[in-house]
């Protein structure tokens, strides 16, 4: 297999509206198409003041607390909105270069990249990872998504 | 003889076996069998060969019959493959009626440099190229300067704005459809574009220039040196410039006689060709004598120059600038992001005498073809000019010229020309026809690539979906959402399916999956003066813990949404919209809060999909809940109407809201869509009876609930709706207040809701039925009252109903219309909009 996709599921994922600040959950906010991570947290730029932050199955409450505690102007859970897929493998690039125009040449979209952007007709939040991509998707489209995923990576499995 | 790769290869053209090679394209094959002629032209009947040996040829097109079939493809153009079964074509061919077994698809490539043609001109370029470089060239071979990534049997086909260009890519024939695509559309994205796309060699206009066996010299040229196929053995060669005595020569080495060459720089022309399927003789004259020497050959070589390929130039809206010396069109200098090298910028083409048609002998019928796929001749142009016409864009819709599959590549500039000369004009200053995409034809199925089938657009659905399919669910689609419509028990009609759900919802318990349902988080300080601002009535005095239903409307005052408003704390509400305008709702507030009121602290996020929606209806939906949430109060004392409470149900945190749509006692179950499933099971097995949207529909058009784009239609105003109590006299201002007091707003005669009830109970009312005031239809023009907007057979009833949008409805309340149904006229009597529990009783149970 030189593709590999999984899901990641029940991970905990909060909007966060924030108009000042440099950090939250000791994690220092990610600039415009970027994301950030640590402490087994990534904070994903989603817009000027907009941020999703995304940790662990379970932290909801003691997240939104944390972040309400440092300020953000609101807090919503989202963690059933949007599933959560990694795509792995030597022709992660390839697949996704069928259904989404995103440059994701290292050149130009290195570690650490986060667009919103789309995959064939449906929205997606695409990060770029060491180890590959994360993508998060509307639940609602992730029939179709991974529908349209698998027929795009046909050639490029064994 | 073996030629090319000597891999041979069986072909069947016009229903005779053939052979070709591996490499050969379908016309180099049939010249090497010694076929020239491949169709016959579509106005006159007239036999016609191959002109090129590329996408300019404007005569072979062929129906490919198997593998699959497919409908005009030139002949050149054509890459042989065992198997492959063709017919010349006469014009038009047929599509297949069969869906096609290949699969299509496309890809995204970007790169600092896209270099299009791989040419001597177009690999010096790329060679030279820095950073990312891409070089796309439509012969199936080649190869590519170091670090230069390369596609070929791609053809260019399109450039739009900012660097971005479609190619065709040619993936291999026949087609491995379980696995990779046939053809596959690039979506390529360049910082740059350098145009290397060569030339195309002109023919010259003279009687009878159409007949099989008379090609460009450049053509057989290129059949020679590229496939070893000598296209003829006597070879009359009539030029205006040197490139044609190349062909020549490389010919006469491979062994052919070349018997003349005609050369108009020294005088001389072609003014006739003897020949029915095959060219026998030219007739050479000096230029302007009308008599001529009859010269004996089997192949004529054409050149009247070289045309450079701006075709992509010109659609980047390069400027073009004629140049004489060539007679054809060149780039007028480079763009910021496009440049343009080798033959296509001009560069190395041989001088040409201008020569666009030679003087010819009077003849009945003329056979002077411009454009040979579209049987157009010189006398076509002339008709035109006769007419008045001068732009070359109005001649060319007038002639056709130009406006076939080769989209006039060796026509245009032939009609320019004889155009410019029939006028007395300078063709410096003749405008050039636009170039437009594609550059070569795609197929419908290469640009619909993956997008077709089950992935033609988005299936939306609920984390529920699974069982509705299990159930034997009938869908309803409402946008791209899958909807369940009604669960048909075996043997039982849709009619029978919902009155059996509607019964259930009135007098047991009913369950719907209401999740694709639009609900919107609003938190901050000023969500309540925002939701002022933004619904009719009253929201910020709302009470924590209470819901209030809400009208909005646009600037006009028409009603545009409508919902339920839920206060989850001082500063949160959560809004729910109707499923088809979540997105739009979303984009309304947004736009409000970015433009207009940025001063307000209040943030919109949707969480449609985070939450699964589950209505549970009817007098026994107490029970049900109150077995499922044992810890919750469900008593109408503790938990009253239009107030919510949150509780575990069935084991799952949720949210449970008494709200109904129906009319009946009802709860509203949200929990995270994750469990969605999870908590419809349990319900189900509490004995709740599952009914899909269109029950919903009928429940609610009982109780006279209009439903927003079915019931209204962008004109229609919440008074209109009989909803003035949801308009507030109190607050000083909200969108669509001023449009309130327009006088239009306050006719007597607008539409209103009401009710319909056909006069004979079991009538059913088309949706759409327009209403009029008389028994009988008169003469047109006849005034419409206005029209049924919903109408359904009824179980609490016992009978049909409608509701309508009438003129001065509720004064019409007790009246009698007429609706007009086909050949009948249907009388109703126009009621109340509120036809089920007027008073109201069976709210709480």
């Amino acid at each position: 297999m030189t593709v590999d996709a999984v899901e990641e599921p029940f991970r905990t994922q909060l909007t966060v509206r924030l108009r000042e600040g440099h950090s939250l959950l000791g994690v220092d906010l990610p600039g415009p198409c970027t994301f950030t991570s640590a402490n087994g947290v990534d904070i994903l730029w989603m817009g000027p003041d907009e941020y999703l932050v995304l940790a662990e199955p379970g932290r909801q409450i003691e997240l939104e607390t944390a972040l309400r505690e440092a300020g953000a102007l609101a807090v919503v859970d989202v963690s059933a909105q949007r599933n959560v897929l990694r795509l792995n493998g030597e022709h992660a690039r390839d697949v996704l270069a069928h259904g989404c125009s995103i440059d994701l040449d290292p050149s130009v979209s290195p570690l650490g990249t986060c667009v919103q952007t789309l995959f064939a007709r449906t929205g997606i939040v695409l990060m770029v990872r060491e180890e590959g991509f994360t993508i998060l998707v509307r639940q609602s489209f992730a029939n179709y998504f991974t529908t349209w995923l698998a027929d795009a990576s046909l050639e490029y499995v064994s | 003889m073996t030629r090319l790769s000597g891999v041979p290869l069986k072909f069947t053209f016009d229903g005779r076996e053939l052979t070709g090679f591996l490499g050969d394209t379908l016309a180099s094959a049939l010249l090497a069998n010694g076929i020239h002629q491949v169709a016959t032209s579509i106005k006159y009947g007239r036999p016609r060969g191959i002109v090129a040996a590329g996408v300019e040829d404007s005569n072979a097109l062929v129906q490919i019959e198997a593998p699959f079939p497919e409908p005009m493809l030139s002949a050149t153009t054509v890459e042989l493959y065992d198997g492959l079964v063709a017919r010349g074509l006469s014009g038009q061919g047929r599509l297949a009626a069969e869906p096609d077994p290949a699969r299509y698809d496309a890809k995204h490539a970007h790169c600092d440099v896209l270099v299009i043609g791989a040419g001597p001109a177009g690999l010096a370029a790329a060679a030279e190229a820095e950073g990312r470089v891409l070089l796309v060239d439509d012969q199936p071979d080649g190869e590519a300067p170091e670090g230069v990534r390369f596609l070929s049997r791609t053809t260019a086909f399109g450039i739009y704005d900012d660097g971005f260009v479609l190619a065709l890519e040619r993936r291999g024939e026949p087609a491995a459809p379980e696995r990779i695509s046939r053809q596959r559309v690039w979506r390529i994205r360049a910082r740059k574009i350098v145009l290397a796309t060569g030339a195309h060699e002109r023919p010259i206009v003279f009687p009878d220039n159409d007949r099989p066996g008379i090609m460009l010299a450049g053509a057989a040229r290129t059949y020679l040196n590229r496939y070893g196929v000598l296209a003829g053995q006597r070879v009359v060669v009539f030029t205006t410039n040197d490139s044609a005595y190349e062909a020549a020569s490389d010919l006469a080495a491979a062994g052919a006689e070349i018997v003349r060459i005609v050369d108009a720089r020294e005088g001389y022309g072609v003014i006739g060709t003897d020949g029915d399927t095959h060219i026998t003789a030219a007739h050479v004259a000096k230029l302007g004598e009308m008599e001529g020497e009859r010269v004996e050959c089997d192949l004529l070589l054409v050149s009247g120059g070289w045309n450079p390929a701006v075709h992509l130039f010109s659609q980047a809206r390069g400027k073009l600038r004629y140049a004489p010396e060539l007679g054809a069109y060149v780039p007028d200098g480079d763009l910021p992001t496009v440049s343009v090298v080798g033959a296509a910028a001009g560069e190395g083409l041989p001088e040409v005498k201008t020569l666009w048609q030679v003087p010819a002998p009077e003849s009945e019928v003329d056979t002077r073809f411009v454009d040979q796929q579209r049987d157009a001749t010189v006398s076509d142009v002339l008709r035109a000019t006769g007419a008045g016409l001068r732009s070359l864009e109005h001649i060319k819709r007038y002639t056709t010229i130009g406006t076939a599959h080769d989209q006039g590549k060796t026509s245009g500039l032939l009609a320019a020309g004889i155009t410019a000369e029939a006028l007395g004009v300078d063709l410096a200053t003749q405008r050039p026809t636009t170039f437009r995409p594609p550059y070569t034809p795609v197929p419908f199925a290469a640009l619909a690539g993956r997008n077709r089938g089950d992935l033609h657009d988005p299936v939306r659905v609920t984390m529920i979906h699974p069982w509705h399919v299990e159930h034997g669910a009938e869908f309803e689609n409402v946008g791209q959402w899958k909807r369940p419509w009604y669960y048909p028990q075996p043997g039982e009609s849709m009619h029978d399916a919902v009155l059996r759900e509607c019964r259930a919802a009135r007098t047991s318990v009913a369950v719907m999956d209401g999740s694709t349902l639009g609900k919107i988080d609003v938190q901050g300080p000023d969500a309540g003066a925002f939701l002022d601002m933004l619904y009719t009535n009253m929201m910020s005095n709302l009470k924590v813990g209470r819901i209030r239903y809400g009208v909005m409307c646009g600037v006009d005052g028409m009603v545009i949404d409508d919902g339920t408003v839920i206060r989850v704390g001082e500063e949160r509400f959560l809004v729910t919209t109707t499923t088809g305008n979540a997105a739009m709702v979303l984009e309304w507030m947004e736009e409000w809060l970015q433009t207009e009121w940025p001063h307000l602290n209040v943030f919109a996020t949707s969480v449609t999909e985070h939450w699964a929606t589950i209505p549970l209806v009817g007098p026994k939906s107490r029970e049900v809940l109150g077995r499922l949430a044992p810890d919750l109060d469900v008593s109408n004392e503790a938990f009253g109407f239009m107030t919510w409470h949150d509780a575990e149900v069935a084991g799952i945190r949720a949210r449970v809201c008494r709200i109904s749509f129906s009319g009946e006692l009802a709860y509203e179950i949200n929990v995270p869509s994750w469990y969605g499933l999870a908590l419809w099971e349990s319900i189900v097995d509490e004995g709740a009876t599952p009914y899909g949207t269109e029950t919903m529909h009928v429940l609610r058009a009982e109780k006279g609930y209009p439903i927003i784009g079915q019931d209204t239609d962008g004109t229609v105003t919440p008074q209109d709706l009989g909803m003035s109590w949801a308009v507030s006299k109190k607050k000083v201002d909200f969108l669509g207040k001023r449009s309130f007091a327009r006088a239009e707003n306050n006719r007597p005669d607008r539409k209103q809701l009401v009710g319909l009830l056909p006069v004979e109970p079991s009538v059913l009312l088309p949706e759409g039925a327009q209403i009029i005031e008389s028994e009988t239809v008169p003469e047109p023009p006849v005034r419409m009252l206005g029209h049924v907007t919903s109408s359904y057979d009824s179980a609490a009833l016992g009978r049909t109903f409608g509701l309508a949008l009438v003129r001065s409805g509720r004064e019409r309340i007790g009246e009698t219309l007429y609706v007009p149904v086909g050949d009948q006229v249907v009388p109703v009597t126009v009621t109340e909009s509120v036809l089920f529990d007027k008073e109201g009783a069976r709210r709480d149970g």
